[in-house]
């Protein structure tokens, strides 16, 4: 699990160096290659930048700017509006790998994806040998510029230069400037199909994108924030081993029963007497005694005993509502539809699923449906093949919803699928972290989105099928008339002119009465 | 006749027209061509067209384009019996054919839009083809001691060469003047027909034969039956052993699903199967000489086991074989055994003895 080896590469650190470590671990990081690499510095700049705006209640405005300087070294400058950071958090907040306690906390955020900007500033230093500008204000105090590298060594900042200048417009927010290899690229899986697709999930905020190739504005479309999700204590049901280990260790807790009451959720002193009964460990015992088979069978006994499901107001979804405006934004659909799942829980995490789909308009007519992943606000872009979302639509009978589909593939037509998965807790399928896991709670929440959606969407097609059958069903009744006239005329002698205007009526009629049979039921 | 053909389409112009007037829904009621629709009637031996009835409606979008085409196809051929012309149905496709205004859509896209269309005008209008001075295809030949007079030719069929004579598809004004035969042999393959006009079979036997080309067109089987019923004689038909061949065989005795309307005029009851059979094959040791059944051959079979104009047990016996040995033959089969085995030994030995299927 994802959740272990950011334990497992902790505990490493500290027996190898850290340009040891980012090296034999590139791939898990998201720098396995030119073009991935420079992607995943984007990432890390902007899901932090989203974050930090986020926590502020500040609709945010993030420029990003790539420059290709010479073959495979790019410029990269990212600034947003967020609350900024005070001086003496600077540089640890970026110099230092893994010093952010988002691997700890159990509350829905975008940065658990990767190790940070930290992990970005490494790679910057290991292909270029430079140092990373960061400029930050809080908007109260000075503005403060900070040059740094880290000491791979210690797995510690090094400031190379610390000025400060006047803050008189009392900017507040983030700037980091740095240089690094890479490989810009456009298309299905690259920085700007990530960009947009962030627009599309971030409809409030306002992403300026300068690439090499153009300039492109993303402005918001919305005032309107999501509401911010809250921390919650574990679940015994949801809990790692290795966390669970960890806490274990640093608990100062006078017995297992105060541990498991106080640094968990639903668990009462009852349960808690149970989990020790069941697990064969004497509930008196102080937690830091534990022996390492003892914390085994108390994170076995702890699944065996009855709790109530965690909270569930605990999640951020992005809304209906923000969720129709980010897909209008990006695509000229002629329809748009939305839901919102209640939040459920997989394995004591809680959990929320939101569908959207946008319908005809520019999309292509032909050929298959396109999605749009999202895990906690954040896109992701590869490995879709194995990811629950497709698994959900492609169980979902889109023949029903009056599109043609066969059996294991996407439904066909104009559609665009966006599906966002929330959770203090995302189960990814691999290393990569590019695919949520097919646990069958969140394919059986996603399917039921994507079947509400489903059926609004039917009503819509339907209406539309029907009016254009209208329309052609007339078409059709004119178009013959001409040649029914003559040929009558042909045959009969009768005048055309009165052949015609009766055919005409009877035409006109017959459609009424249609329409009348259509709104009278 | 020509006055009585242009009233009848005359006639349903001025239904339609009536019920355009009256501001309703313009139709055409048209007996249904097929299977369900066509009764075999044990009396007179011929399929006949039972009294099922579609409407074909403007109003109904399925129908409105069909509707249109028929009135097309019904003004087209009024024009030709007015004017006493006549045409081919790939001609009167041609004539027909156009991109309607405004649109993409023609009035017809294929030939096989029109000439159900002239069937349907047929069997409503109780009229015939030939009538509406529509040709057939012309396929069908035959060599024979027969004397015919068409459009004032005087032909002899004894004296035309290796060609024999080709029948045309309307044989309503030919005058048969004498034939001096025995009997009639129809036969299915154009190379067998030949085989037995170069061995003078005809000449030593005392026979007409005619070739088919395959299902027969309505003016050869026209021309059969006038041949029997106008000289007496007795009709042997000669086809492949397979459901196909077989089904040729049935077409001229008793009438087709989709022409049954007309098998008063087309069909010759008293014709006679006489091979190939399966049973043949065991008896004449052809068994080398089979081909594997398709597909589509053992479905067809299967079809003609529930045919009522196939429920003879000899006939049952012969489908039934076909489904068991998954096998069938051609007439040239019979050359397997000896190129004049046909002429010498087969044909003389079936005749004679009378071995025929009903």
């Amino acid at each position: 699990m994802v959740k272990n080896d950011a334990e497992d590469l902790a505990k490493k650190m500290r027996e190898v160096s850290v340009a040891e470590f980012f090296e034999k671990n590139r791939h898990l990081l998201g720098y396995e290659n030119l073009t991935k690499s420079l992607l995943t510095i984007i990432k890390e700049l902007v899901d932090n930048s989203l974050d930090a705006a986020n926590e502020a209640e500040i609709t945010p405005t993030i420029k990003i700017s790539i420059k290709q300087i010479k073959d495979n070294r790019f410029k990269i400058i990212s600034e947003d509006n967020g609350p900024g950071m005070v001086e003496d958090k600077i540089s640890y907040a970026f110099g230092k790998l893994l010093y952010g306690s988002k691997f700890h906390r159990l509350r829905q955020s975008r940065g658990t994806q990767g190790i940070g900007v930290s992990g970005a500033i490494m790679y910057s230093q290991l292909t270029t040998g430079k140092a990373t500008k960061i400029i930050s204000s809080t908007g109260k105090n000075k503005i403060h510029e900070i040059e740094m590298m880290i000491d791979v060594e210690k797995n510690e900042p090094k400031i190379i230069s610390h000025n400060e200048k006047d803050n008189e417009k009392g900017w507040h927010g983030i700037k980091i400037i740095m240089e690094a290899e890479g490989r810009y690229t456009e298309g299905k899986q690259s920085i700007l199909e990530y960009v947009r697709q962030t627009a599309v999930a971030n409809p409030y905020a306002k992403i300026i994108f300068d690439n090499p190739n153009s300039k492109i504005v993303f402005e918001k479309v919305t005032n309107e924030v999501p509401v911010q999700p809250k921390e919650i204590k574990p679940h015994p049901y949801g809990i790692e081993i290795g966390i669970f280990r960890r806490m274990i260790n640093k608990s100062n807790s006078r017995n297992i029963i105060s541990l498991l009451t106080t640094d968990f959720s639903r668990v009462g002193r009852n349960s808690a007497i149970e989990i020790c009964r069941i697990s064969k460990i004497d509930h008196k015992r102080k937690p830091n005694t534990l022996t390492h088979d003892e914390i085994d069978r108390l994170h076995e006994g702890m699944k065996k005993v009855k709790l109530i499901s965690p909270a569930t107001d605990v999640l951020s979804p992005l809304g209906e509502n923000l969720i129709k405006e980010g897909l209008k934004k990006e695509v000229k659909g002629e329809f748009f539809v939305s839901v919102t799942r209640p939040t459920a829980v997989y394995r004591g995490n809680p959990f929320l699923v939101e569908v959207g789909i946008a319908y005809g308009g520019d999309l292509k007519q032909e050929g298959s449906a396109q999605l749009i992943r999202l895990a906690n606000k954040v896109p992701i872009l590869y490995h879709q093949g194995d990811c629950a979302t497709l698994e959900s639509i492609i169980e979902t009978d889109w023949r029903r919803y009056g599109f043609s589909q066969s059996s294991g593939s996407m439904p066909q037509g104009p559609l665009l699928f966006l599906i966002h998965f929330a959770s203090v807790w995302v189960p990814y399928t691999s290393e990569g972290k590019q695919a949520i896991a097919n646990y069958p709670d969140i394919v059986k929440e996603m399917k039921l989105g994507l079947q509400e959606a489903g059926r609004k969407l039917a009503i819509y097609v339907r209406q539309k099928n029907k009016l254009k059958e209208k329309m052609i069903r007339k078409q059709i009744f004119e178009r013959y008339i001409p040649e029914i006239v003559d040929s009558i005329n042909d045959l009969t002698g009768i005048d055309k002119k009165k052949l015609k205007e009766d055919l005409e009526f009877i035409t006109k009629k017959n459609t009424k009465l249609e329409e009348e049979k259509e709104n009278g039921k | 006749m020509e006055n009585d053909t242009k009233k009848k389409l005359e006639s349903l112009g001025n239904k339609v027209a009536k019920e355009i007037k009256e501001r309703g829904n313009p139709s055409i009621d048209i007996p249904i061509r097929s299977l369900k629709n066509t009764i075999y009637d044990t009396e007179s031996n011929q399929l006949k067209l039972g009294d099922k009835v579609s409407k074909r409606s403007f109003l109904n979008i399925s129908h409105a384009k069909s509707f249109m085409q028929t009135l097309l196809v019904a003004s087209a051929t009024k024009d030709l019996v007015k004017g006493g012309h006549h045409t081919s149905l790939r001609d009167l496709y041609y004539m027909l054919k156009r991109t309607l205004p405004n649109s993409s859509e023609n009035t017809f896209d294929t030939q096989s839009e029109s000439d159900p269309c002239i069937v349907d005008l047929e069997v409503t209008l109780n009229v015939l083809r030939e009538n509406l001075n529509l040709n057939a295809d012309i396929r069908g030949r035959v060599v024979g001691k027969v004397e015919v007079v068409d459009r004032g030719d005087s032909v002899d069929w004894s004296k035309l060469g290796s060609g024999g004579w080709a029948i045309p598809s309307n044989v309503e004004g030919i005058e048969i003047k004498k034939a001096k035969a025995k009997y009639i042999l129809v036969i299915e393959k154009n190379a067998a027909f030949e085989r037995l006009h170069e061995d003078k079979f005809w000449k030593d036997n005392d026979c007409i034969l005619i070739t088919t080309q395959g299902q027969a067109a309505r003016g050869t089987r026209r021309m059969i039956q006038r041949l029997s019923k106008e000289f007496n004689l007795p009709v042997y038909i000669f086809t492949d052993a397979d459901s196909y061949g077989w089904y040729i065989y049935s077409v001229i005795k008793y009438g087709s699903i989709s022409l049954a309307h007309v098998s008063d005029r087309l069909s010759t009851s008293n014709a006679r199967f006489l091979g190939l059979t399966l049973s043949d094959i065991e008896e004449f040791d052809l068994k080398k000489f089979t081909i594997k059944a398709e597909e589509v051959d053992l479905k067809r079979a299967q079809e003609m086991l529930n045919y009522s104009w196939f429920k003879s047990p000899e006939w049952q016996n012969e489908l039934k074989l076909m489904l068991k040995h998954k096998y069938k033959a051609e007439l040239e089969a019979l050359s397997g055994k000896g190129l004049q085995f046909i002429t010498k030994k087969y044909l003389p030995k079936k005749i004679k003895n009378k071995e025929f299927l009903p």
